[in-house]
């Protein structure tokens, strides 16, 4: 019968040195950056703003006070911190819910081109040939044009409004995010891993999603943090070009943009939700450097 | 039983088609393995082993690979005429295959224990769970893995190389195969690990009955365990021998060579023998003994005539590819034709 190989060697099994995982190296060294915390906190801080909007905005985003004129573009003083717009809205508050349509396009339209990206890309660098000459050809073509200027053309096609700049964020993104993880998939597919679970008839789409996604998606978190900075930043040119957030909208390149007529006389219609676009970009900036350094192993010495 | 052929190797030829033309990696070979057996494919690294296990196995990769002619019967099952479909069926449930690396040949992202229920999984649909991880945690205690319900939750990382490569060759015995196809499983492990895996192998070998292709480049490897051996060279099989013979009296020069090559404990020598040259690149030979060009013995003939085959002392289980086969032995060909 079976050797019982178990119980003598029970006493064999002492204290083993404990191995760190790869997460919890990431971890350490993420943590080590100063730049990458600083990130992370302003990050934090505008998804806490987002949360909790409601309650952090003492009025709404669209209380007008047109009949006191004293109360239209007044400085920012403290009851307004951030002082009035032209119509007399508080613009902390409308700041205050900027953030949520801000994040949101962010995390929406990057979770979408990553979905999307993703697969195509996957698809592309482990079926390789035919697949991968249409697919990469198609990202090619998406490159060749200026991003915004793609944006701006699918925003015309769609239709101006928040969502469709969402979609057209997603759409010019997807090539970025197809490109990063095809040229990952093309190591991963060579791992000895790959090989064995193939040797023990495993199916394609099984080692596809199972094995091989997984282990190529540590760029894509990286690019992913970084993508959020740039949709903000798109979402925010879209809307000041008036092929984004319609009128009331809180967003903040629409607030600059109503805010352009009074750059001299009320700077301070624009120089909040300007801040408040440059603070969340170098947040996402700040922490996907820091990602980028903890997660990628040619940055380690 | 004893003499009951598992796997036959016919003619096999599978060839790279590179920006270089094309090039033949292995270049019809013959052998075959009994059931039960370990055999052993040695030669230098280049020299076609692990593409004849690959090819075996089905998993040449293609493109450029592909096997251009000859069959791989398992059982009368000629392999190389199965849909990838029906090799999957083959794949892990027939035939097994452990990998050199054992570093690298689990995903780091999963458990030991998800990945060899995983395994068990692929080929018995609607098996419990539970089931499946009480057949991975018996198969981990039966290939010496102490612990082995802890180390279901550990993630490969955590385990060292020893311990890694037995949990793959448990991995690839979870389904009973009939052949293990083991592509160099010592050589990157320490030489104290290296004799515990071949020692396991070898009870594994005898407990299960599952035979054993053992590639290697290490003869310290095949004098330990295997009961023939097949020496290659180029793609080609230069000789083929039972364990004694091919110790004891190796007639092929490159055999003769990779012996020498050998540091004996027993005798203090200055310098160490060794062949000169590298192996030549696979297609770059096309007439006469491939090997003539790093022979001692070569003569004129070996570099414009190809040499066949020979039986050594008209045995039928000692063959050499070498003319200096000619006068004793008579080529396997000659005999085909004399025995018709």
């Amino acid at each position: 019968m079976m050797p019982e190989l178990v119980s003598n060697s029970v006493d064999l099994s002492t204290k083993e040195e404990k191995v760190v995982g790869p997460w919890k190296e990431a971890w350490r060294s993420f943590r080590k950056s100063k730049a990458a915390l600083v990130g992370t906190a302003i990050v934090v801080f505008f998804i806490l703003l987002a949360v909790f909007g409601p309650l952090i905005a003492p009025e709404g985003i669209n209380e007008q006070k047109l009949q006191d004129s004293s109360l239209r573009l007044a400085p920012p003083s403290s009851e307004y911190w951030f002082g009035t717009d032209d119509f007399g809205r508080d613009i902390f508050s409308r700041v205050v819910y900027g953030a949520r349509i801000s994040l949101a396009v962010g995390f929406l339209s990057v979770i979408l081109s990553a979905v999307v990206g993703s697969f195509l890309g996957i698809i592309s660098g482990y079926y390789g040939r035919w697949i991968d000459t249409i697919i990469s050809r198609i990202f090619d073509i998406m490159l060749a044009f200026p991003s915004i200027l793609l944006a701006i053309a699918i925003v015309s096609i769609l239709g101006p409004s928040l969502q469709n700049a969402l979609i057209a964020i997603a759409i010019i993104n997807i090539p970025n995010f197809g490109r990063l993880i095809r040229s990952k998939v093309l190591s991963v597919k060579e791992e000895e891993y790959i090989v064995a679970a193939k040797a023990i008839g495993m199916k394609d789409s099984r080692i596809l999603w199972r094995h091989i996604l997984p282990n190529s998606l540590s760029p894509v978190i990286v690019q992913g943090t970084l993508a959020i900075a740039t949709a903000i930043i798109e979402a925010a040119a879209l809307s000041f070009l008036g092929l984004g957030a319609e009128a009331p909208q809180p967003e903040w390149g629409k607030m600059l943009s109503d805010a352009r007529v009074h750059l001299m006389t009320a700077p301070w219609t624009m120089i909040f939700p300007g801040l408040a676009i440059m603070l969340t970009v170098l947040g996402f900036n700040l922490m996907g450097d820091g990602l980028r350094d903890a997660l990628d192993p040619k940055m380690k010495n | 039983m004893e003499n009951k052929v598992l796997l036959q190797v016919k003619d096999l030829e599978t060839t790279f088609f590179t920006d270089d033309g094309r090039v033949p990696a292995v270049d019809h070979i013959d052998f075959h393995i009994n059931e039960g057996e370990i055999l052993a494919i040695v030669g230098e690294s280049g020299c076609g082993k692990s593409v004849t296990s690959l090819s075996i196995m089905g998993l040449v990769p293609s493109p450029p690979g592909k096997i251009t002619s000859g069959q791989i019967l398992l059982n009368e099952l000629d392999l190389t005429k199965q849909s990838e479909k029906e090799m999957r069926k083959i794949r892990g449930k027939e035939v097994a295959m452990i990998f050199q690396e054992p570093m690298t040949s689990l995903n780091p992202l999963y458990t030991i224990g998800n990945q060899l229920t995983e395994a068990i999984l692929i080929h018995n649909k609607g098996m419990k769970k539970k089931d499946a991880a009480n057949r991975a945690i018996e198969m981990m205690k039966l290939v010496g893995l102490p612990r082995a319900e802890e180390l279901m939750k550990d993630y490969p990382h955590q385990l060292s190389g020893g311990m890694r490569q037995r949990v793959m060759i448990a991995m690839a015995l979870l389904c009973n195969p009939k052949l293990l196809i083991a592509d160099e499983p010592t050589t990157a492990l320490d030489v104290t690990i290296q004799a515990q895996i071949l020692k396991l192998m070898k009870e594994l070998n005898k407990q299960f009955k599952t035979a054993v292709l053992l590639i290697t480049h290490d003869l310290g490897v095949v004098a330990e365990t295997c009961e023939r051996v097949i020496v290659m060279y180029a793609g080609q099989i230069v000789e083929e021998a039972p364990i004694s013979e091919i110790f004891k009296n190796p007639q092929h020069p490159y055999t003769k060579g990779l012996i020498q090559s050998v540091p004996d404990m027993r005798y203090k020598k200055e310098t160490l023998y060794s062949i000169k040259g590298n192996v030549p690149k696979p297609g770059s030979i096309q007439t006469g003994c491939r090997f003539a060009p790093r022979c001692d013995f070569a003569a004129e003939r070996c570099f414009t005539e190809n040499p066949p085959l020979y039986e050594v002392n008209s045995s039928l289980v000692h063959k050499s590819r070498c003319f200096l086969q000619e006068t004793e032995g008579i080529s396997i060909a000659e005999r085909a034709v004399e025995s018709r």
